[in-house]
This record gives structure tokens, C-alpha cells and sequence, in this order.
């Protein structure tokens, strides 16, 4: 038997408006978030002509591949002058490959030698092992624009301009973040098992290869999306270093089709089609691995 | 002389010889030596050496083709009177300062909002989404976005009655659309620190203070802030740190202009290192960014007292 009294009324119909009140805020952010990704898939699956007769349809108009095609090089030179793209070579599925290349080596490089450089850290005793670490850590506070322009003159120097190692070097071997970050995570695993395979006459590294890397697992993978999302996301350093089709990574090439691009009759079906084939690792890695994202984000920085 | 000469080498292979007796490195150190190697490597050439040689840079004339010319301070005498980076410096605190604060707000109001309403990992990956994709990509998407003749935005603006803007082509608007760019990307970053943050708040303390008839406002406000001021000093000085360095949306939008109203610190520095190999002055610039951030940083942390949670 309940009674419904006015007051009570009231404080449910203010609950029920405090909640449609909630969920539009957070509608109408999900909805500013999530547009304009369709918009990038709706332009580049529209007849390129007629993106200036129709710009409000919210479907791709005429839906056509071409463009594309015409980004990942599957086109004749001819046909993409025909619809106004600027004839300049595009050939996007090189830099995809590319900037495969760039962050696989660059994510493996810099997982295995800062988990290496964390293990020993974290366990071994060694003269000024603190005095290093802290160095280390102190390194995460210069900021990048700082070592830019060396890091530049020695990349000239060892004529690495250009190539992939150039592009890679600066953090294949560690980066203060990633070193920190694995740190943390091994001072927190339990030794037993580390202990009794060294009463078994277990070498160092043996102990981190069979016991320290595979109980890591969940953070070494945490690590590398996030490192993996940096390194395909990167513009300055590429752009310094890998300007070269051979080596250009698709941010660059983006840029630099962004450039070439006529000033007042910009090649929006190109560069929207570009844009889409730069999202497409990053939405696949979303879709296999939606939560642990997620859950990396929100867990990285803070550790 | 000739005696000190010749007793010099003698103690310094005596010494030689003698110190594997004394000091054999433990099996201990040499593992632990192989295991930093290669970090170590890294750290010196790409982190503490570059570090040094900037400094040593912003000391000379430099155009990369010939000699270095040692030029003492006169770059930094300079950088003082250089209008034009007072001028970029100032459009960098402007960036900054809106950039973090419309976001921290945006982010606090939408994590407090979610929090309340929902734990879906949907709504949580799609504010992320934005922040997965680089920099040149969103500045691409948004520059289409909001063209002038073509773009949905402006379609919008039309039909609302507001007319057609011309955001990054216009002087006022440049670098208020390019802070907009950047929040859309790191809201939802900012959100899911927050939320994290939020989720370590014992329920217990709002249960208290809604027996006692708190609102949810003042909760909000007595609670939930003060709590989280670990996560805010964070995302604050972070985004102070990231913001100042803005770079990538500049130079593929608006290259610091339209007449140098989104010139910020890094895009400068750019012009002088790359397009025109003024190695010397930009190393300066660089060197004076970097006083700029430790001076600002040193400044919150003693501010936030940062780390310190109430909990």
C-alpha cells in the first residue's frame, strides 16, 4: 500500500527530468563526437562532382568508390585529373604501409628495451640505479620542441634523413614514459615465482624472458596500444625526417596532399577519402579491441 | 716532469690491473648492465645529449651549411625585443588559457554527467574516438566541416539564421576555431580522467551528505571537487604543457596565419629552424619555452599541491 504523496510526486518528476535532462547533454555530445566520422565516410563515398551541388545530404550522394580508388594509386592519372584531383601522384596504400612500418618498429623497439631497462630497474641492484632512474624520469619533463632541433642536426649528420631509422630512432630504444610506466607495474608483481626460478639456477634472462614478460601481459599490451596510437598519430618528427615518398607516413602525406591541394577549389573527395584510410586501423583496432582502449586511456597517464 | 710523465702511465695500468681484483662487478651488475644498455644508449643520444647541444646551439649563428659562429648571448638579447615572438607568446597564453580551462569545465561537466547517468563503455568509447584519431586527420575533417561555401556547418548556420562564418580564414575567428578543433579531440581524453578519478570517491561520502539534505550541487561542489583536485592539477598541468606546444592543427590549417593571428610558440620556432635554418635563434626560442614551461609547472605544482588528495 503506497501512498503517493504531492511532495514525493514532485521529487520523481524531478528525477525523471534531471535524467532526460542528463542523457540530452550526454546525446548531444555523443552525437558532436561520432558526426563528423560519418561526414568523412560520406564524402569520400560521394561522386566527387557532386559534393558542390549537394552539401547537406546526410547520405553519401551518387556512392562511388572512386575516390577511394583514386587515393590508394588504383587510378589513372587521367581519370583523377578528370575529377579534379590535383594529378600529383597519390598513392596511399604506400603510406599506409609506411606508416605500418614506422609504428610497428617503433612500438616493438620501444616496448622490449624500456621493459628491459624497467625489469632492471625494478629488480636488480646496481651502482647509481636510483641517480639513472631519476634521470630518466626527469627526461619526461623536456618538452619536445626542445630536442626537436638537435635530434634534426643529428639525423643530418648520420645522413638518416629520409629513411626509416631516422624516423623511428629517437624512440626505439626507450622513452622515459614507457620505462616508467613498466617500472611500476613490475615492482608490483609478486617474486616467488622470480625467486624460485632463480633457486632453479635461472639466469636473469631467462627469469625475464619465461616468467617477467609473460605475467606482464595486460600492461605490455595497455602500453603498446597507447604507444601505438602516438606513434601512428605523429606529424612534427615525420614531417622533419620523412618527407620522401618511400618513408612519408600517411599524417605527412595528409599534410602534404593538404598542401598540393589548389587553394580555392580544394580536392575535398581526396582528402576525405585520405582521411578515412588513416582512420581505418584506428577504428579496427577500436572495434577488437574496444574496452581494453578505453580501458588503457583512462588507465595510462595516471600509473 | 719527465718523472711525472712516466709514473702517470704506470698507475694507470697498475690501476687497471688491479681493480678486477678489488671490484669485479657482481653477476648482479653486469646483468643489470646489459639489461640498461640499451635504453641508456637512447636516453644519452635522443634525451640528455640533445638536450645539452641545444643549449650549445642557442649560443652560435647557425644556417646549417656553414660553421657555427659563436654569437655569446645576442640570440636571447634579441628574443627579448623580438616583437614578433612577444607577439606569438601572447597568442600561446590566449590558446592555453581558453583551450584548458573551456575544456577542463566541458570535461568535469560531461564526466559528472556520466558518471551519474551511466556506466556504459559505449558512451565512454565514443567520446574517446575523437582523441584516437591524429591531429592532422581532425584538423582535415574540421577544415571541411566548416568551409566556407561547402561546408555543413555553415549549411547549419544558414539555416538558424546566423549566416555563413568565415572561421579560419578570418583574423578574429582563426584561433578560437583552432581551440575548438583541439577541445573536440581532448574533451573526451579529459572526461575519462575524470571519470577515473570520480570512480575512486567512496558513494559513502554522498550518502552522508544527502542525509544530511545537501543538494546534488552542493555535493558536487563540497565533495566531488576538492576530492578530485589530485586528477584536476593533473589534466590541468598537463594541458598547460601539451597546449603550449600546439603545432600540428596550426600547420595544416592556417600555417599561423591569416596575418600571423594563430602564429603560437612552436609554429615560430618552426618558421626559423625549418624554413629558414636560423638554427641559433630557434634553439633559443626553444630554450626560453622550455624556462617558460618549468617556471609555469613549478608554479601549479606548488599551487595544486599536487598528489595530495583529501581522501
Amino acid at each position: 500500500m503506497s501512498v503517493v504523496t504531492p511532495a514525493k510526486a514532485n521529487k520523481r518528476l524531478h528525477i525523471a527530468l534531471g535524467r532526460i535532462v542528463g542523457w540530452a547533454i550526454i546525446g548531444m555530445i555523443s552525437f558532436i563526437m561520432i558526426f563528423p566520422l560519418w561526414w568523412v565516410l560520406r564524402t569520400a563515398l560521394t561522386e566527387s562532382g557532386s559534393i558542390y551541388t549537394n552539401t547537406t545530404s546526410l547520405l553519401p550522394i551518387n556512392p562511388t568508390t572512386f575516390n577511394l580508388e583514386r587515393v590508394l594509386g588504383l587510378v589513372s592519372r587521367e581519370e583523377a585529373l578528370a575529377v579534379g584531383g590535383s594529378g600529383a601522384t597519390i598513392d596511399f596504400s604506400l603510406f599506409l604501409r609506411n606508416s605500418i612500418i614506422v609504428t610497428t618498429l617503433s612500438v616493438g623497439g620501444q616496448v622490449i628495451f624500456s621493459a628491459m631497462a624497467a625489469y632492471a630497474f625494478a629488480r636488480l641492484k646496481f651502482p647509481l640505479r636510483d641517480r639513472l632512474f631519476s634521470l630518466f624520469v626527469a627526461a619526461l619533463m623536456i618538452p619536445a620542441v626542445v630536442t626537436l632541433i638537435p635530434n634534426f642536426v643529428l639525423m643530418r649528420e648520420l645522413n638518416w634523413i629520409n629513411t626509416f631509422q631516422g624516423i623511428v630512432a629517437p624512440r626505439f630504444l626507450m622513452t622515459p614514459f614507457a620505462v616508467f610506466f613498466l617500472r611500476q607495474f613490475f615492482l608490483g608483481i609478486n617474486r616467488e615465482l622470480e625467486e624460485a626460478a632463480q633457486i632453479d639456477g635461472a639466469g636473469y634472462a631467462t627469469i625475464f624472458w619465461r616468467i617477467v614478460l609473460p605475467v606482464s601481459l595486460t600492461p605490455l599490451i595497455t602500453l603498446s596500444i597507447l604507444l601505438a596510437i602516438t606513434e601512428w598519430n605523429d606529424y612534427l618528427w615525420p614531417l622533419l625526417v620523412g618527407r620522401d615518398e618511400n618513408v612519408r607516413t600517411l599524417t605527412v602525406a595528409l599534410g602534404v596532399f593538404r598542401q598540393q591541394t589548389p587553394q580555392g577549389l580544394p580536392d575535398w573527395s581526396g582528402m576525405m577519402a585520405g582521411a578515412f584510410v588513416a582512420m581505418i586501423p584506428t577504428l579496427l583496432l577500436f572495434l577488437f579491441l574496444g574496452r581494453r582502449t578505453v580501458n588503457s586511456i583512462q588507465f595510462g597517464p595516471l600509473k | 716532469m719527465s718523472d711525472l710523465a712516466n709514473t702517470v702511465p704506470s698507475v694507470a695500468s697498475q690501476g687497471l690491473k688491479s681493480a678486477p681484483f678489488f671490484r669485479m662487478p657482481g653477476r648482479e651488475t653486469r646483468a643489470a648492465f646489459l639489461f640498461i644498455l640499451p635504453a641508456t644508449v637512447g636516453f644519452l643520444v635522443f634525451y640528455a645529449l640533445p638536450f645539452v647541444r641545444g643549449f650549445l646551439i642557442s649560443f652560435t649563428n647557425w644556417d646549417l651549411v656553414t660553421a657555427p659562429e659563436f654569437v655569446g648571448l645576442r640570440n636571447f638579447e634579441r628574443l627579448l625585443n623580438d616583437q614578433r615572438f612577444l607577439n606569438a607568446l601572447g597568442t600561446t597564453i590566449q590558446y592555453v588559457v581558453i583551450n584548458v580551462s573551456v575544456q577542463i569545465l566541458l570535461a568535469l561537466l560531461l564526466a559528472a554527467f556520466i558518471h551519474r547517468f551511466t556506466q556504459s563503455i559505449v558512451v565512454r568509447a565514443i567520446i574517446i574516438v575523437p582523441y584516437l584519431l591524429s591531429n592532422v586527420v581532425v584538423a582535415l575533417l574540421w577544415m571541411w566541416m566548416i568551409d566556407p561555401r561547402l561546408g555543413i556547418v555553415n549549411e547549419l548556420l544558414m539555416t538558424l539564421g546566423i549566416g555563413r562564418q568565415p572561421f579560419l580564414g578570418s583574423p578574429d575567428q582563426a584561433l578560437l576555431t583552432v581551440i575548438f578543433i583541439n577541445i573536440w579531440r581532448h574533451a573526451g581524453y579529459s572526461t575519462l580522467l575524470f571519470l577515473a578519478g570520480l570512480q575512486t570517491i567512496p558513494t559513502e561520502y554522498y550518502e552522508a551528505a544527502a542525509i544530511d539534505g545537501a543538494s546534488e550541487i552542493r555535493r558536487f561542489w563540497n565533495i566531488t571537487l576538492p576530492l578530485l583536485r589530485p586528477v584536476i592539477a593533473f589534466v590541468v598541468i598537463t594541458g598547460i604543457i601539451g597546449s603550449f606546444q600546439v603545432f600540428d592543427t596550426i600547420a595544416v590549417t592556417t600555417q599561423g596565419g591569416p596575418a600571423g593571428a594563430t602564429r603560437v610558440i612552436v609554429w615560430y620556432i618552426y618558421e626559423y629552424a625549418f624554413q629558414r635554418f636560423n638554427m641559433g635563434y630557434s634553439s633559443a626560442l626553444a630554450m626560453s619555452v622550455f624556462l617558460l614551461l618549468v617556471l609555469l609547472t613549478a608554479i601549479q605544482v606548488r599551487l595544486f599541491r599536487a598528489g595530495e588528495s583529501q581522501l
